[in-house]
């Protein structure tokens, strides 16, 4: 118990090292975007941003966690909670097991009470790393529960959703998790909650199709891809290629399911802003 | 109950002379008045509604529409609804709960459609917004999986207080096809995945993922529709008549938590209250 404590503590210690510049290396590391190497001084003070095309690279739940809560307010919520394999899938539990060593996650979300200049809030992040942060009966469970616990504490919710859609390994146990997810938000925004839905780079298939597109607030990173299906599979079916953009949190800005783009730098500053708009958690 | 295997279970559940919706309204329902557009921007056939009477009480249906001709089947694009056929969906629902009627709705489409403008216009929000709205309304749902059951474009249909299937209907996260290609790169090996997916009525309803399993002739529905349908009625009935006793709020609550329970280890198989 104390050694998971300070594990995450040390972890959290090291990401504001890294951010402050503290931690020196000369490695330098390639944008999957635009192919540029920088030092990966830049990227650390740029909170993963390429310094010269300015993508948003998939970041770790807790890292971004820790650019976004004050310091000491982060306090992780059914942090136990682990996936299941209700299909007895081949190899299903070996993946599991190594995500889990390589990650230090259970699964691919983290649930957590924090507070932004002061204001308390329930938050969940979904982690790319986790099977591209897909979405199983683990991480449906952890999504709803923070959405109970929101309501329960009348705190808003603030969720950061980075997925493939639904974790094909768990087949339609995983599909019910959006009906799931989507009732737990449902009955928490009739009860008066406020629930902030941030989108990163990519959100796709059952997440964008669930939770993630049920906020009384919708925002994104630039340049996130967000849709339903995936490009590819668009393409295939339409047999034409795509325009440049498409989907990126820019066109949906565009044709109206976002209300702002947020760079990764300013979110602690928009969420501020919002929770502090909504003061009681948006309850009257 | 099943000489078929998953594979050729799939291939009836897609079978062209299935009865489907359109069918199932004709035969056990009168006085259809069919509700078309999303009040929004557009009509989709690919998703059939309206009011009609289930022996003699006003109801709405609404259900996925293939086509049975080509012709038919290029207009309602194969069953693969576009966001305005989600939202006129909601729009009928809505109005259900306005009027205290019932909700049946009939499930078989190969899922949403993926495409550019269905994109645009925001599939991913209006199926979002189907489960949050079915998941609360305060009047009796039974939705009945009659032949595909593909992906969140079936399930965006099937937030209900009942959910049935046909016995050689499949449900499932995605079409085999795409399983295949997705986790082993492959779509030709989609008969395999049939085999781990879970796909059939008689695994869900062991799941807990549906609560009925409606037998179907000897070969499958589309060699008798008469016996379907008697079996359809038969199945609607019931179940309404066990619905009918409870109030609104129970009904919305008995659904949140039946789904709320989906996939927490213990899945609610025997649950036999509504
Ligand atoms: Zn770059």
């Amino acid at each position: 118990m104390n050694g998971t404590f300070s594990r995450r503590r040390d972890r959290l210690l090291t990401y504001r090292a890294m951010r402050e510049g503290k931690i020196t290396s000369s490695r330098r590391t390639r944008c999957s975007a635009c192919g540029a190497e920088s030092p990966q001084l830049e990227w650390d003070r740029s909170l993963q941003v390429c310094p010269r095309c300015g993508f948003h690279a998939p970041v770790g739940a807790y890292y971004r966690l820790s650019n976004i809560l004050d310091p000491g307010s982060f306090q992780e919520l059914e942090e136990k909670l682990a996936p299941a394999d209700p299909l007895s899938f081949p190899d299903y539990p070996a993946k599991l097991e190594q995500l889990e060593e390589a990650t230090g996650l259970k699964d691919g979300a983290v649930a957590a009470l924090g507070r932004i200049e002061g204001r308390r809030a329930v938050f969940g992040v979904l982690d790319s790393r986790f099977l591209m942060g897909s979405m199983g009966t683990a991480v449906g469970e952890k999504i709803t529960r923070a959405a109970e616990y929101a309501d329960k504490k009348r705190l808003p919710l603030v969720i950061f959703s980075a997925s493939g859609g639904a974790r094909m390994q768990e087949g339609i146990f995983s599909l019910m998790q959006m009906a799931k997810t989507a009732a737990a938000i449902q009955r928490f925004q009739s009860r008066g909650g406020l629930y902030i839905s941030c989108f990163t780079h990519p959100t796709t298939g059952g997440v964008t199709a669930s939770f993630a597109s049920l906020g009384d607030i919708m925002l994104a990173e630039p340049g996130a891809l967000i849709g339903f299906a995936g490009p590819r599979v668009i393409e295939q079916t339409i047999k034409e290629q795509l325009p440049e953009g498409f989907q990126r949190a820019e066109y949906l800005l565009d044709h109206g399911f976002l209300d702002r783009i947020v760079p990764r730098s300013e979110w602690r500053t928009v969420l501020s802003q919002l929770l502090a708009l909504h003061e009681k958690g948006g309850r009257p | 109950m099943s000489r078929f295997t998953p594979e050729e279970k799939v291939k009836l559940a897609r079978h062209p002379d299935r009865p489907g919706t359109a069918d199932f309204i004709d035969a056990l329902f009168t006085d259809f008045f069919e509700q078309r557009g999303d009040r929004f921007c557009g009509e989709d056939p690919s998703i059939l509604g309206g009011i009609a009477r289930f022996h003699g009480r006003p109801v709405t249906v609404v259900g996925h529409r293939k086509g049975k001709s080509l012709e038919e089947n290029l207009r309602c694009n194969f069953g693969m609804p576009s966001p305005e056929g989600y939202r006129k969906a909601q729009r009928l629902m809505k109005q259900a709960e306005k009027f205290g009627r019932p909700i049946i709705t009939f499930v078989d489409t190969p899922g949403a459609y993926p495409g550019k403008e269905a994109e645009e216009r925001g599939q991913g929000e209006a199926i979002a917004r189907c489960l949050a709205l079915m998941s609360a309304l305060e009047v009796p749902i039974i939705s009945v999986i009659t032949g595909e059951g593909g992906s969140g474009g079936a399930l965006a249909l099937a937030v209900a207080n009942r959910v049935l299937m046909l016995e050689h209907a499949v449900y499932s996260v995605l079409s085999p096809e795409g399983f295949a290609s997705i986790l082993w790169k492959d779509s030709s090996r989609a008969d395999e995945a049939c085999g781990v997916m879970k796909l059939t009525a008689q695994d869900l309803r062991r799941g807990g993922i549906v609560q009925g399993v409606l037998r179907e002739p000897e070969g499958g529905a589309h060699t008798d529709w008469q016996a379907v349908f008697r079996t359809m009625d038969a199945a609607l009935t019931r179940e309404l008549a066990g619905l009918e006793k409870w109030k609104g709020p129970a009904l919305a609550r008995q659904r949140y938590e039946m789904f709320r329970a989906m996939g927490q280890g213990l899945p609610p198989a025997g649950r036999e209250e509504p």
